[in-house]
């Protein structure tokens, strides 16, 4: 199958100064890519070159087989087949009526007063009745959905999402994921979404292109990119629980690392040395006495601190070295944990991975 | 003291009993300095926002010299257009000299530097952002000009207004080209110098008072518009 949007060897430069070096990417139709890198990596340069709004210094963009570069009716015709949200939602000062209308209006599809597609499009992003509002009198959050609708509502093949929830409160946050995954599934919209949030890259994602300077650094099953991070990603990618350490092997066929404070975590690899790990925050099993299981590792710790989020609770827990475990609110409440309670933290040798 | 207040007591009189005279004094003005302001408007709003959203060479030179014509003295752009009329001048054939057309003329080579002057800074004032969001959503250059203009709705009313006040009381420019014809070419500011030197003061002050009303109502209803706009 011939892939939607296909780079070759994209640069872009600004002043001298390269944004992006020989980008290849290629994305099929139906997928959801995550972009990410840090900030200043290229992300919104990318999004911003797919979606015809710039001209590469060199490369170029084949979009639905069609070079996107031959002319500017072209572009119009390939651009007005996506759709794209920007990381600071800018809306018209009008109503969010006319500025969800306006991508029909100036395609002249435009059925006049109370278009079915404009209340579908607010009804997806969970804004219905907001018709008549001013569009500047909107909190981020909801900007941002308007932002979500008017992209949608020309029923784009491809989506273009740079930071979509970047400051944005959880609420809205999970809103817009959930019509991210919605579009996809039930429209097959290709998504290419630009994140530094690697949570939500990889719980969007089918594929994650990570940049570095301008230079594509991987690219991949999101999976697999996430299962074992290299040392660029987890330096960014909010990556917790990452610990470096002497690695000796057991006679067992695994490892233990000593990282610091006492700490010794028992690992599945057979390198030696001085290596780095993470536990994901998940796979920490919490409880309140020591249990028995087949896990490998547990460690005893204090609450140091409690953060809601929203939907679970994020502990950090002082076992020597400081780890991050996220339970649910449920948990939370019937282990009557408070700050200072003793807790055991248990998890699998295989969930400790190498980068 | 006496001299103003009986001028008051006929100014009131004049206007009242519906003097025929000053009524198509008035209505010259309106129709001179409306017509001015409305094709300069329709050439000055479009070009002020290709200059102000288009990149090209020479862009700042352009502006500044934009500028420098918004505060053009009227009565050096009644001594050009004069030039260029009478019957010697390139666009003498016309036979326009004296006339309320040459009066239209020479207000709309006022106005469109201003309208212009107005628009471009207006129209640079809507973010880049807005400008391509817009064409991000698909819209084509033209739609996305219209869309700015929209965005920059209450700035290009705000040229309007500055401009029309500027024509309707602008004086050196109508006095030149149209000569202060009675029945024919009299406006109200020209009236007002004419009258004065004649120490006709109450005809003079009726004619103060109606420029006073007429700008301060035009004024009032673009305002409203304007913050109508605010809203919208």
């Amino acid at each position: 199958m011939r892939p939607l949007i296909e780079t070759h060897n994209l640069c872009k430069s600004y002043n001298g100064t390269d944004a992006l070096k020989n980008v290849n990417v290629k994305v099929d139709r139906g997928e959801v890519l995550a972009v990410v890198g840090p900030s200043g990596s290229g992300k919104t340069t990318l999004l911003r070159l797919m979606n015809l709004l710039e001209m590469p210094t060199a490369g170029e963009i084949f979009f639905g087989g069609r070079d996107t570069a031959s002319s500017d009716t072209n572009r119009l015709t390939l651009r007005r087949r996506m759709g794209m949200v920007f990381q600071q939602a800018v809306l018209f000062n009008e109503t969010v009526y006319e500025n969800v209308a306006y991508p029909l209006k100036i395609r002249g599809r435009f059925k006049e007063k109370n278009d079915p597609k404009v209340r579908d499009a607010l009804k997806l992003v969970g804004l219905s009745g907001f018709e008549k509002k001013r569009a500047i009198g909107l909190s981020g959050g909801e900007a941002q959905r308007v932002a979500l609708a008017q992209a949608m509502i020309s029923e784009p093949e491809l989506l273009l999402l740079d930071e979509p929830t970047v400051n944005l409160d959880p609420r809205n946050v999970s809103i817009i994921e959930s019509v991210i995954t919605k579009v996809n599934r039930e429209r097959g919209t290709t998504i290419i979404l630009a994140t530094h949030n690697m949570l939500q890259a990889e719980e969007l994602a089918t594929r994650v292109a990570v940049l570095r300077e301008g230079e594509l650094a991987e690219i991949g099953d999101a999976k697999e990119i996430f299962r074992k991070p290299s040392d660029f990603l987890a330096s960014f990618g909010r990556v917790l629980n990452v610990f470096t350490g002497q690695s000796q092997l057991t006679e067992g066929g695994t490892a233990i690392i000593e990282i610091g404070g006492g700490v010794k975590i028992e690992a599945l690899t057979t390198r030696t040395g001085s290596i780095t790990i993470f536990i994901r925050p998940e796979e920490i099993i919490v409880s309140k006495s020591p249990i028995v299981s087949s896990a490998r590792n547990m460690l005893k710790g204090k609450v140091e601190e409690i953060l809601d989020l929203d939907q679970s609770v994020q502990l950090k827990v002082d076992a020597g070295r400081q780890f991050t475990v996220n339970i649910t609110k449920k948990s939370f409440q019937e282990m009557r944990i408070n700050l200072g309670s003793e807790i055991y933290l248990s998890f699998k040798a295989s969930s400790v991975y190498t980068v | 003291m006496n001299i103003i207040l009986e001028g008051l007591v006929k100014a009131f009189w004049l206007i009242v009993s519906l003097d025929r005279e000053v009524y198509e004094i008035m209505f010259l003005s309106l129709r001179v300095s409306g017509t001015a302001v409305m094709i300069g408007a329709l050439l000055g709003v479009p070009s002020g926002a290709t200059v102000g959203l288009k990149e090209f060479f020479g862009k700042r030179f352009l502006m500044s010299i934009i500028n420098t014509l918004m505060g053009l003295p009227p009565v050096v752009v009644g001594l050009l257009v004069y030039l260029l009329l009478s019957t010697s001048g390139p666009l003498g054939v016309f036979q326009l000299l004296y006339s309320p057309e040459a009066m239209i003329i020479a207000q709309l080579i006022m106005v469109i530097p201003i309208v212009m002057g107005v628009t471009i800074s207006s129209v640079s004032s809507v973010s880049r952002a807005i400008r391509e969001k817009a064409l991000s959503l698909g819209a084509t250059d033209w739609q996305m000009t219209l869309k700015v203009l929209k965005e920059a709705r209450l700035g290009i009313l705000t040229a309007l207004i500055v401009s029309f006040g500027a024509a309707i009381s602008e004086v050196g420019a109508v006095m030149i080209v149209g000569g202060n014809i009675r029945w024919a070419t009299r406006v109200l500011t020209t009236a007002i110098v004419f009258e004065t030197e004649l120490g006709e003061f109450g005809l003079a002050i009726a004619l103060g008072l109606i420029l006073l009303l007429l700008a301060f109502l035009i004024n009032w209803v673009l305002t409203y518009l304007q913050w109508s706009g605010l809203r919208r």
